[in-house]
Formats: structure tokens, sequence, C-alpha cells
């Protein structure tokens, strides 16, 4: 591994974020709408009245628009990891490639052969075997997200390998592991129920569409029940998977925590900071105490409750990191950096010497194994290039949290509106239902923000800087695919919003 | 049980999880080959619709394999995986645009408000089914062939040509050039000759039927002289080999011609589904009164079986499956590239659904396929592209 050209990384990096962020503004809606819709056809087949069909046939064309274009951005980011992520493939290849092998296996074969089912069996299969593939489709969708999730969880809490100085890679020595790291499960659950939110936020604004138009009464009222109900139990479960998410990204990536939070010195009974506006200042050798916020609005306590249930523990901060802090047991990103250059040089000596001077040898590796907890860190020098950017990931995460409280009220007050018969009469809380679509997508997309950047200098944690993580490609071949994939998913994103308002306007009473 | 298989068991246990991958991708490509063929067989509306939904209700089978093709090559051979996407990514690029292209067109063609026009999502279908054919078949052919690179001591891989791997499909002063793009060109046709029996079988219209059967002889030739010419090149040219114990690698004449003869299992395959892709061309063409709707299954199969055979070819018998011309050493082989034993053991088990997602992929296409496609299905159909 070695550090690469510094706009190459910039380029890589945009480009993954392009694609990755199109790429999710597709997926949370299928992986929500499958079950929304699987319900749906349950109610259908329970009850055999003909208007549930209906809804379901209705909601199940968007998700196919929503779906198709889920696909066409999908497949760009399993190949990405090899195109633009050579170093990164082969460094953790052995570990990571096999979720992804596994999720096309498990998953995008059951996705695809029951979504054929679903849309063209409607008059060839019978109700029930019709009925089970769209829960399949459902399920096929969702056991996609927990292999990518897994994988994506692996980068943040490496788990179950062991690294290989023969062949100079992290190698798997425990699948189960790896499976069910903690870190797996919240990232699986805390992404998936929170993407069931978003779907439901999308059913509940398109139905208030409806009755604002006075149409498709009777479709947008039984919709609203539906995704209300779905919705309400899964932002509360989104609600506690996130809280103890925060407590995992504490144990296992403490700067990303205090990024987080932006507490830059650490405390105890640390208070949680609701609302802030930050100084932007960022510590740096020159200036390692900046004032972190102009203006800040705090519950007392809150932040050592949220990351230890305890109220009064202490709460390491970015500077604990860089300077260390002995009474809490943090080495600083200063020696850090010093293990992480010995493990290097080591390592080096080892590959040099194996095979002829094996007692140089054998001392490398002692010496290399000694520090290689800290690898990573020496690709760096300065210690203050190791924070990630703090404003970014402390508006990002709060935007999230605050929006995810906004949706249980949504939910609630649309779940008393419609049992009580009068949603169509609340003209102000119809509007407010549609103009909430758009704030689900930027919280699902705040949320990776989070994950992703308050990661970074790191593509794995500790472990890999992301600048050693690209393809050895000139940077104007990757410039030109940035704006290539800039333009075609613009203009498919454009096709997909018009499609789907068009199949939403001319939904006509009692037709399809 | 798994656990009891040395290293260099599940290598090759591997690669052949990987060939049939690859077998069973060419064959699905009969959905490109299709793509390329909408207005040649249809020339009106409703004829293009019936072909289009012929093809729109399996193409994401192809775009599946295709998607579990790469991901079973990066969990068992990543060092092929960063090797080839990192350095040949123009043409990785070029073919997954392809592919970007080709997912939205079938939901997206004839729905209201799509923004570009049907005609232009039927050209998204037509590039993907000539690049995806093309170029796939292009870069498979490199395998035998060898690419411009070299891996350092830390497995980081580095492309020695400009243009990321295109000048293995433009560099027209090569004689190997014409090698690569003759197994292009060879997948194409047979894309199209596989696509014209496919409609015969799923679609219940007269003048389809015809024209598709003139399709199947049209293509039949060109791919039949482009496949033999690659053929032929591959079994006489030299070829590269490592010494299994220093793992040095050399040229050896002959090579593919050899590995053949010493693995004769691997010769039969290849021979049988040669005869088979041949017998499924004459039953669909000569005998198509009869049995012209079974025509896909023999060359389905044959086509499976071929490539299945080319691909254990160039990867066992101490072959290097992805060769560097420019340092040998750098090749790639089966016991270099792949993942660790115990990742391999594990994915061995993964493995094991597969037979599973095959009995569930069949019995789903049983239900569905009981009625052929009609101009009247397409009438009704609510649903249809």
């Amino acid at each position: 591994m070695e550090i690469l050209n510094a706009a190459l990384v910039d380029w890589s990096r945009a480009q993954f974020a392009l694609t990755a962020m199109f790429h999710w503004l597709f997926v949370p809606l299928t992986l929500g709408t499958s079950f929304i819709i699987a319900i749906m056809e349950t109610i259908y087949v329970k009850t055999g009245k003909e208007i549930w069909k209906r809804i379901t046939k209705f909601w199940m064309t968007l998700f196919a628009i929503n779906f198709a274009i889920g696909v066409a951005t999908g497949i760009i980011l399993e190949f990405e990891f090899g195109t633009n992520w050579s170093n990164y493939s082969w460094f953790v290849g052995d570990i990571f490639g096999a979720p992804l092998a596994v999720e096309g296996i498990m998953a995008f074969f059951m996705e695809s052969t029951f979504f054929a089912v679903m849309f063209f069996g409607w008059n060839k299969v019978s109700k029930k075997f019709h009925l089970i593939s769209t829960w399949m489709v459902a399920i096929g969708s969702n056991l996609s997200a927990l292999w990518i999730l897994v994988a994506n969880a692996w980068m943040q809490n490496p788990v179950g390998m062991k690294f290989n100085p023969v062949t100079a890679r992290n190698e798997m020595v425990d699948f189960w592991e790896v499976l069910f790291s903690p870190t797996a499960i919240n990232k699986f659950l805390h992404t998936v129920t929170s993407s069931y939110v978003l779907s439901a936020v999308f059913v509940l604004g398109v139905s208030a569409w409806f009755l604002l138009k006075k149409r498709n009464i009777a479709l947008a009222k039984r919709s609203i029940v539906v995704s209300s109900t779905f919705g309400l139990i899964m932002i509360i479960v989104t609600i506690f998977n996130g809280d103890e998410s925060a407590r995992e990204v504490y144990r296992t990536q403490p700067m990303k925590f205090a990024s987080l939070e932006g507490l830059y010195y650490g405390a105890q009974a640390a208070p949680l900071v609701t609302f802030g506006i930050f100084d932007i200042h960022k510590p740096t050798m020159e200036n390692q105490n900046p004032k972190v916020f102009t203006n800040k609005f705090e519950v007392p306590k809150l932040l050592s409750l949220m990351a230890t249930l305890k109220p009064n523990s202490y709460i390491p901060g970015i500077n604990d990191f860089i300077k260390g802090n002995e009474q809490y047991g943090i080495v600083s990103y200063f020696d850090r950096i010093k293990m992480g250059k010995e493990a290097i040089g080591a390592l080096k000596v080892y590959q040099k010497e194996r095979g002829k001077n094996d007692s140089i040898a054998n001392a490398a590796l002692t010496t290399f194994k000694e520090n290689y907890k800290y690898f990573g860190y020496g690709y760096y020098n300065d210690p203050y290039d190791l924070i990630p950017n703090v404003p970014l990931v402390f508006y990002s995460f709060h935007v999230m949290v605050g929006l995810g409280f906004w949706f249980l009220i949504l939910f609630i007050l649309g779940l008393v509106f419609v049992l009580k018969d009068k949603v169509q009469d609340k003209r102000w809380f119809l509007l407010t239902a549609l103009w909430t679509i758009p704030l689900a997508w930027l919280a699902s997309e705040a949320g990776w923000l989070v994950n992703e950047m308050g990661r970074q200098p790191w593509v794995i944690q500790d472990l890999m800087p992301t600048t050693t993580a690209i393809s050895n490609i000139n940077t104007t071949s990757v410039m030109i695919t940035f704006f290539l994939f800039a333009v075609t998913f613009t203009v498919l994103f454009i096709a997909e919003v018009r499609i789907m308002l068009k199949q939403i306007k001319q939904l006509k009473d009692g037709g399809h | 049980m798994f656990e009891n298989l040395s290293y260099l068991t599940l290598q090759h246990y591997w690669w052949a999880i990987v060939a049939l991958l690859g077998g069973i991708l060419v064959f699905l490509l009969f959905i490109q080959g299709g793509q390329t063929l909408l207005y040649k067989l249809g020339k009106t509306d409703n004829e293009v619709k019936m072909l289009v939904n012929a093809l729109g209700r399996k193409w994401d089978l192809t775009f599946t394999t295709l998607v579990t093709f790469g991901g079973a090559a990066f969990a068992s051979f990543p060092l092929f995986y960063s090797t080839s996407f990192g350095g040949a990514y123009w043409v990785w690029i070029i073919i997954l645009f392809a592919f970007i292209l080709q997912a939205v067109s079938y939901e997206y063609r004839s729905k209201a408000g799509n923004f570009l026009g049907k005609k232009t999502y039927d050209v998204f279908l037509f590039i993907n089914g000539l690049i995806g054919t093309v170029f796939l078949g292009t870069a498979v052919a490199t395998f035998f062939t060898g690419s411009f690179f070299h891996v350092n001591e830390m497995h980081s891989s580095f492309w020695d040509t400009d243009f990321g791997g295109l000048l293995l499909a433009l560099d027209f002063g090569r004689y190997a050039t014409y090698i690569n793009l003759s197994l292009g060109l060879a997948v194409f046709f047979l894309a199209r000759v596989l696509a014209s029996m496919y409609f015969i079988n799923s679609i219940d219209d007269k003048v389809i039927n015809e024209r598709s059967k003139k399709a199947i002889f049209g293509n039949a030739i060109p791919f039949l002289f482009f496949f033999l010419f690659f053929l032929i090149n591959v079994l006489v040219m030299k070829g590269f080999n490592y010494d299994p114990q220093t793992g040095v690698v050399n040229m050896e004449a002959y090579k593919y011609l050899h590995n053949l003869l010493a693995m004769p299992v691997v010769l039969i395959i290849l021979l049988l589904g040669v005869v088979a892709v041949l017998w499924g061309i004459i039953r669909g063409y000569f005998f198509y009164e009869k049995c012209g709707s079974k025509a896909i299954w023999f060359s389905g199969i044959g086509t499976v079986l071929t490539v299945f055979a080319l691909f254990l070819t160039v990867g066992y018998n101490h072959t290097p499956f992805y060769p560097s011309v420019t340092d040998l050493q750098s090749s790639l082989t089966i016991e270099n590239a792949s993942s660790s034993m115990y990742t391999l053991t594990a994915m061995s088990y993964v493995s094991l659904l597969v037979p599973f997602v095959l009995a569930y992929i069949w019995y789903a296409w049983s239900s569905m396929n009981k009625q052929d496609i009609t101009a009247k299905e397409m009438e009704e159909d609510t649903h249809a592209y």
C-alpha cells in the first residue's frame, strides 16, 4: 500500500459518493414498499375484496419503476470496488468479497425470479403462489440489504480476520463473527427499519395528495391506515435501534462518536448539544484548542447517558484521541502513528528477508505483530489529519435524529385522523404529509453521511487509510467517468420521477 | 465436508464454479442478442412489443448472473478482481454502462412521461445487446491471449498501457487483437442465434417465428466463422504455463491443445457442447416445423458446456487464467490469485445453495411459461412493457 495522488483520491471518492448516494435514493423505497405491498396483498387474499387488489397493483407499479433504477444504479457499486478501489479489493477482498457473493446467490436471484411472478403472474399462477412471490420479493430485497450492510459494518469494525504477512492482506478466520458482529446487526436493523419509515412516509404522502385532490379516496384512506401503522411501528423500532447504534459507535469508533456530537474536549457528565452552530475552526497542530460552537443549546448529562447509560461518565473528545489520555487508557494518535510506522517498516523487512534470513525475518515479524493494531496510522504524519469533517458529521447526525422524531409525530397524527375518519378534512395535515416526502430522503442520506464521513480518513477503521485504497489509474479517466455517471444518473432520475408522477396523476377513480 | 479438501482442490472447485457461472452467463446473453434483433424481427409496433416482452420477463436473470459472476470472482479470486477491474478500467466501465442503460429500459420504454421517448430506450437496449456481448466475449478471450499489467510484491496491480484495457480490442497491429475480437463477435452472433430460438419457443406468432427461423441461419454462419477462427488460433498458439512447484511462468507451444489432451473430460465436455450448439441450430432451421421450439434447449445447454470447458482449459492444468504479456511472472493463476483457504471453505458451503436457487427458478418459470406470449395477451396485460 502506498499513498497515491491526492486528486485521484478525491475523484475516486467523489465518484463513489455520487453513485452510492444516487443508488440510495431508490433502495430504501424498495426495501419498505416491498413489505407494504406484501401486507396489502395479504389483506386482499384474506378478505377477497377487489379494492385491495387495486391498491396492491397501484403501489406495485410505483415499486417497479423505482426498482428498475435501483438495479441500474446498483450494478456499478458492486464492480466499483474493483474498478476504482482495487488496492482495497486485494487488501480485504478475502473478507469483503464473500458477503457480496452471498448477496448475489442468496438474494438477487430471489428478487428477480419472484419479481417476474409478482408482475406477470396475476393470471398465470394461483393466488397463493402469487402472494408467496410478493413476500419473496420483499424478503429477497431485504436479504440483499443484509449482506451489503454486513460488508459495510465490517469496514466500520473489522472483526473475524487476521493479517497474513506472507500475502500482505487480511484474511477471514471467522465467518460468523463477521456476520453476527454487533456492528453488523445494529447497522442492518437501523438501516432497514429506517428505510421502512421512508417508504411509509412516501405512501402516506402520496395518499395525502390524493385526498387533497379529492380523488381515489377509498384507496388513499386504506393506504394511510397501512402506512401509518407500519410507519409508526418502524419509527419506534428505528429510534430504539438508533440509540443502540450510537452506543455501538461509541465502543468501536469513538472518534466518529465524538465528531457526531462535536465533542472536541472530553468531559465528565457530558452534555448533549441538541442544536449548535460551528465556529468552523478545526483543531490543527497550530491551533490545538479552538472554539467549537458560536451558538449552542445543550441538555446536561445526556451525552454521557446516551453513550454509556451512566449520566456521570467521562466521554473522551477529539482532543483526548490526538493527545492521549492515560487516565482513561487512550493511546495518543502521536503514539499510534509511531507504532504504525514501526509495523509498516517491519512488514517490509519481513517481506524482503523471508526465506533468506530467518532470524531477521522473525524478529521483524514480532515487531510487526506488536504494532499491527495501529498499522494504518503509520501512513499518516500529522495526527490532526485523522479527524473527520466534524461540522458535516454533526449537522448530518442532527438532521437525521431531528427528522426521525418528526416522523414519529406524523405517523401518530395520521393514524389518529384516519381512524377517526377525519383525515380528509385536515388539509394542513395532508399538505404537511406531502411535503414530508423529501425530508424522508434527506434523513436517510444524512444517515449515510454520518456513517461514511464519520469514518474518514479510514476506508477500514484504523486499518486502511482511504488514500491507499484506490486503483492505480489515471485521474482523467476517473474524472470522465464521474461526469458520465452524474449525467446518466441525473437523466434516468428525471425519467423515473416523471414516470412516477404521471402514474400517480393518471390513477382514475375505480380504474387502473 | 469442505474442511477436508486441500487448498488446491478448493481452488479448483471455485474455478469450476466461476466457469459454470461464465457458461450460464453466456447462454443467458440471448437476452442481449434478442435486443439487437427487435426491429429486424418485429416490423409492427405490436410485433416489437411481443419481442420486448418475451425478453423483458427474463432480462434480470442475465443481469443477476453477471452480478453474481462478479461477486463470486471477487470472493474467490480477489487478485483477479482487483487487477482486471482496476486495470482494464474502461473495458469494464463501458460494459457496466451498457447494463445500467438496460436496467431501466424495459420498465420505462412504454410508460407515459418517460422523458426520453420509447425509441431512445430501444436504442439503449440495442447498445446493451451489442456491447454486452462483444465486450464480454472479447474480455474472456484475453484470458487466453493475455493482458498488459504487472503486480508488485504488495499485490498492488498496475496496468501497463493507456486507455484502460481498450487496446486489447483496438490495437490492430497485434495479432492477438483479432483473436480477442473474434470471440467477442462469436458471442454476439451466438447470442442472436439463441435469441431467435428463444423467440420461436416463447412467442406464438407465425410471422415472428418465420423471421426468427431465418435469423437462426443468418447469424449461425458468422458465428461459426468467428468461433472457429478463435478456437483454431487458441489450439495452435503458444500458451501460458506455470511450474506448479516454483510458480514460474513460461510460454509453451500448443499449451491449450495440450490441456485438452491432458484433461480428456474437459475435451469431451467441449465437444459435447459444440455438437449440442450445432444440433440446436440444425433443428431450429432445418427441422423447424417438427421441433424448432426445442432448439433453444440444445444450443443453450451446448453453450453452457462449451464456455464451461473453455474456462476449465484456461484455468486448470497449471495454466495462468489471467496472464500478463508485459510481465509474465505477474500472471494470475488459480493458486496465486485466490482467497484464503478459510474463505474458500466458507464460500463452498454457500455454494450448496445453488441447486436450491436453480430449483425455485425452474419452478417459478415452469408455472409462468405454460402459455406462449400472444398478441392478445399484450393488449390485455396492463403491465406489458
